[in-house]
């Protein structure tokens, strides 16, 4: 009987993630205030529906009490989160509270039916970065100092992950922690803000040049510390808003063939990047060993096929790291391929919507803010799900809001919180120019008038 | 709330000053994109590549819910299947015990043969889905999946008797398709009473009975590499015509001797005659003009040194033999001695493609997956795997091998209802002066549009004319009439 759910579910989870993806779509098209308004109270009805769904399956499935207190801590997240983005900045972009909300909900989802003691911390870590980034939209209003400190960023981003490689402790072969937290993932924000900071007013040669120094710095630091995912994060990061800002292609070419010969060369020279590319190409010859993980990986993802295999049916702890690095593949073996390939779809979206804000935002400053954040979200997705599917070499990185890691979440949910604040910026940027523009009118009229 | 232009370009005046936008947002879409397509394309077919590994343990946990479904031959004659026991607990039973033991293989201590290869098909059920309800309901196993494979309970009866207790391998397949047909090998084991055996089979290593010698034996081909022999003269010549040589029943260079078997001497021969009648001296002599990196390279199109297209564990064949190899390896090799090692498989592959116009078809065992109400649920399609050699270098070979049956070494396989084409060979093994060797013969039967592919070998069974032709023969006979 109990199978019968289960099998179910499996349907209905990949119908209401669907539908999800489709509003966020339709969101684009969508331009009358109420008609949005609706939207967002539907996409608000799925992520409940999502959460109900699947907590019960996993109640079913694993008859702990946990389960159900766990729902009901995630149903009060979502219904705080709400509330409180509605009554403190009514200017706040809905959307993208849903979309923090369900991709935190999946990743929940996931990790208690992975491992209930990470869901537990995790949730905890969430929903206390969470109420701290219901300042940050505040902050970036006051903090217009926040564009000056050019070298500040640069120093501290280049003195933490130095820290990192000299004291750091050694985890799946690579140095990523320093006291239990993982400093490269605040360093992306500080690392938007030196490269927007140094580029905003002055994008000449030597402010380029000045910025692939630096950028340079951390990303071969992370390449030393082992840690390729971020390293390749940065420096996309750092080639996408030069491109941007002095829009000159020849950089992005430029640099995407330095980035590939850069590639060739740690291939011959380091001995971890070799051993990550032979576990791409041939896992099966180094099943042993590194090609491990990512043959179970496949293996995952090719039992789950269309559908998954339904919450608790498949085993997906078979894959070594499954809560972080192949949190993907796990969501692929038990919730199934249409429910992944929605995944990359919502997570697009998302990084288009980003992009959109940027685009609008009309402060060159914060522009470029959230242009860098948006680049990092995006491509990080990329790298992590390439990753866990074996379209890329596995670089090992988490993905944003879903996987396990409060490093992880914290930074995407203050990246988040940036993004929502300089949205907000806009629409008062908006707002003023409606003024200006009214008085401008009612003054002509009354010139006219007279 | 997000209230207006979303995106909104046609009506943007800024609209050339955020082309670089454009161009960042095209580029993540494609990126996101291309991850879409990899997953489609994953899912929908490099997925059982994986599914199918034998380190993928992940299926047989399926085993709780489902009982595991049989394997049928071509004319659904039952060859594996799960039964209950008085205590209720399940059990593979095999009723043709040791004949089909490789190539179905067992589902115990690991899994081989299409036991593995099927392993997935097996575990999964398409019964009607009402049914698999009321199983959930009395909380009972649904039956899983049967796999039809190609394999044809009558032939592989004809080839395993042919070959009796005599150790070897047998692969019979259908060039047009690539449907394998039997496949035996010998020494063997019952798979139905692995467990009391399977020390004893782990341990035999004079007998090797648990490897498939049809796939994974690694069997120096002898006169059969004369196949290869010549198309290289042909490549290099244009025709086979031109040759001739004066035999001797011997040859010397660099004082390394060759003879001919039973130091016969065959006096003026083309090469018609010398393929027909396996004249070592005359291949000797072609083989040396022809020099080493040529002749590798004929073997590497008819895919030595080459993966094969097989879903089944192989061995793919050696040919270490180049540019810079002293003459009396190049010697050796031409007549298929040296370092050369093949599988029956191999074998039966390069012939079917030389049956087959040239393009090889890959060999495949499952024909179709059925629920177990003998609904289809999946149908598989010969497939080509691509054209080894060119139509007409593939006639001439066929020329070639029917006269071995004309007048050659195969004569007796001749005046039958049907005709055959085909290379015998007598490959050497062994160390010093007192040589055995094995028997090879490779071949497929009705010339004019070929039926049937056949590849035996016999270990320590002589001369091919011997002893495989024969039971080559048993095999087309079979197949022809019952």
């Amino acid at each position: 009987m109990i199978n019968i759910i289960v099998e179910l579910s499996k349907y209905l989870l990949a119908i209401l993630v669907i539908l999800y993806t489709l509003q966020c779509f339709q969101m684009f098209r969508k331009r009358e205030e109420h008609r949005q308004g609706i939207l967002l109270g539907k996409q608000l009805a799925v992520i409940v529906l999502f959460l109900s769904l699947s907590f019960l399956v996993m109640f079913l499935k694993s008859g702990t009490i946990r389960m159900l207190l766990f729902y009901g801590q995630m149903l009060l997240y979502v219904a705080a989160v709400q509330v409180a983005y509605r009554m403190l900045y009514k200017k706040a972009s809905m959307l993208l509270v849903n979309n923090m909300c369900m991709l935190l909900s999946i990743g929940l989802v996931i990790l208690c039916r992975l491992n209930m003691e990470k869901a537990q911390r995790q949730f905890m870590i969430v929903a206390a970065g969470s109420a701290l980034a219901l300042a940050v939209p505040v902050m970036i209003r006051k903090m217009q100092f926040l564009k000056k400190l050019t070298w500040i960023y640069a120093a501290v981003g280049v003195v933490m992950l130095a820290a990192v490689f000299v004291l750091g402790r050694t985890t799946f072969g690579a140095k990523l922690t320093l006291f239990g937290v993982q400093p490269s993932e605040f360093i992306k924000i500080i690392f938007v803000f030196f490269m927007a900071s140094l580029l905003w007013k002055d994008a000449s040669f030597p402010q380029v040049v000045r910025a692939t120094i630096v950028a340079g710095m951390h990303v071969l630091i992370l390449v030393m510390s082992r840690d390729l995912g971020s390293a390749v994060v940065f420096f996309i990061t750092y080639l996408v808003m030069i491109y941007v800002v002095t829009r000159k292609p020849l950089y992005f070419v430029g640099g995407m063939a330095g980035g590939a010969v850069a590639s060739v060369i740690a291939y011959f020279l380091f001995g971890h990047v070799r051993q990550r590319v032979t576990a791409w190409k041939r896992p099966f010859s180094v099943y042993e060993q590194e090609g491990y993980q990512i043959v179970q990986s496949m293996f995952a993802i090719g039992t789950g096929s269309w559908f998954g295999m339904g919450l608790f049916q498949g085993s997906p702890e078979s894959i070594p790291v499954a809560d972080e690095d192949f949190v993907f593949s796990a969501i692929c073996e038990e919730l199934g391929g249409v429910f992944a390939i929605c995944l990359i779809l919502i997570c697009m979206s998302f990084f288009l919507m980003i992009l959109n804000i940027s685009l609008q935002i009309k402060n060159p400053f914060y522009k470029l803010i959230a242009l860098g954040l948006g680049t990092e979200y995006a491509f990080q997705v990329f790298l992590h799900i390439g990753g866990a599917t074996k379209f890329i070499p596995m670089t090992g990185i988490t993905l944003p809001l879903v996987s396990y890691g409060g490093s992880s979440a914290l930074t995407t949910i203050i990246m988040l919180a940036i993004i929502q604040g300089l949205y907000i910026l806009r629409e008062d940027e908006d707002e003023e120019l409606e003024k200006i523009r009214k008085a401008l009118e009612q003054n002509a009229q009354e010139e006219m008038g007279r | 709330m997000p209230r207006k232009k979303w995106g909104d370009k046609k009506t943007d005046p800024s609209r050339s000053r955020n082309k670089p936008y454009a161009i960042v947002s095209y580029m993540f879409v494609a990126i996101f994109v291309s991850l879409i397509v990899w997953l489609l394309y994953f899912n929908l077919i490099k997925s059982e590549e994986f599914i199918n590994s034998p380190y993928n343990t992940r299926q047989d946990t399926f085993a709780d819910r489902v009982i595991r479904g049989s394997i049928l031959s071509s004319e659904k004659e039952v060859l594996a299947a799960t039964q209950i026991a008085d205590d209720g607990s399940e059990y593979r039973y095999y009723p043709y015990g040791s004949m089909f033991a490789h190539v179905v293989g067992f589902d115990s201590y690991g899994k081989s043969g299409l036991e593995a290869e099927a392993n997935f098909h097996l575990l999964n059920s398409h019964a009607f889905f009402l049914e698999q309800m009321k199983n959930e309901f009395k909380d009972e196993k649904n039956q899983g999946d049967n796999v039809v494979s190609t394999l044809s309970v009558k032939l592989q009866t004809a080839a395993s008797n042919a070959l009796g207790d005599r150790k070897g391998a047998i692969v019979a397949m259908e060039p047009s398709t690539g449907k394998i047909l039997a496949m035996v090998s010998r020494s063997d084991f019952d798979p139905n009473h692995l467990e009391e055996e399977w020390d004893y089979l782990t341990s035999d290593e004079e007998n090797s009975s648990l490897l498939n010698r049809a796939t994974q034996g690694q069997y120096p081909p002898g006169s059969v590499f004369k196949i290869v022999t010549a198309l290289d003269y042909l490549r290099k010549h244009g025709s086979v015509e031109g040759f001739s040589h004066d035999c001797q029943g011997e040859i010397t260079k660099q004082e390394h001797t060759i003879t001919d078997y039973d130091r016969t001497a065959h006096g003026q021969v083309d090469l018609h005659a010398a393929f027909a009648y396996s004249c070592n001296s005359a291949f000797v002599e072609m083989g040396v003009q022809l020099g080493g990196m040529s002749l590798r390279e004929a073997g590497e199109a008819l895919l030595f040194n080459k993966k094969l297209p097989l879903t089944m564990d192989y061995r793919s064949s050696v040919l270490s033999i180049d540019g810079r190899s002293v003459v009396p390896l190049l010697m050796q090799t031409s007549i298929g001695q040296g370092n050369t090692l093949v599988s029956p498989m191999h074998m039966a592959m390069m012939v079917s493609a030389i049956a087959n116009q040239g393009i090889l078809m890959k060999p495949y065992l499952i024909d179709r997956v059925e629920n177990h109400n003998g609904d289809q649920v999946k149908k598989y399609m010969p497939a080509a795997y691509r054209e080894l050699i060119p139509a007409a270098e593939a006639s001439v070979l066929a020329g070639l091998m029917k006269e071995v049956v004309d007048y050659g070494t195969a004569a007796s396989l001749g005046g039958q209802g049907y005709t055959v084409a085909g290379k015998t060979g007598s490959a050497e093994y062994g160390e010093g002066e007192i040589k055995d060797s094995h028997s090879w013969f490779v071949g497929y039967s009705n010339v004019e549009d070929p039926d049937l592919v056949v590849s035996v070998i016999i270990e320590g069974g002589g001369s091919g004319s011997e002893s495989a032709v024969p039971v080559a023969g048993a095999v087309f006979n079979s197949y022809y009439y019952g």
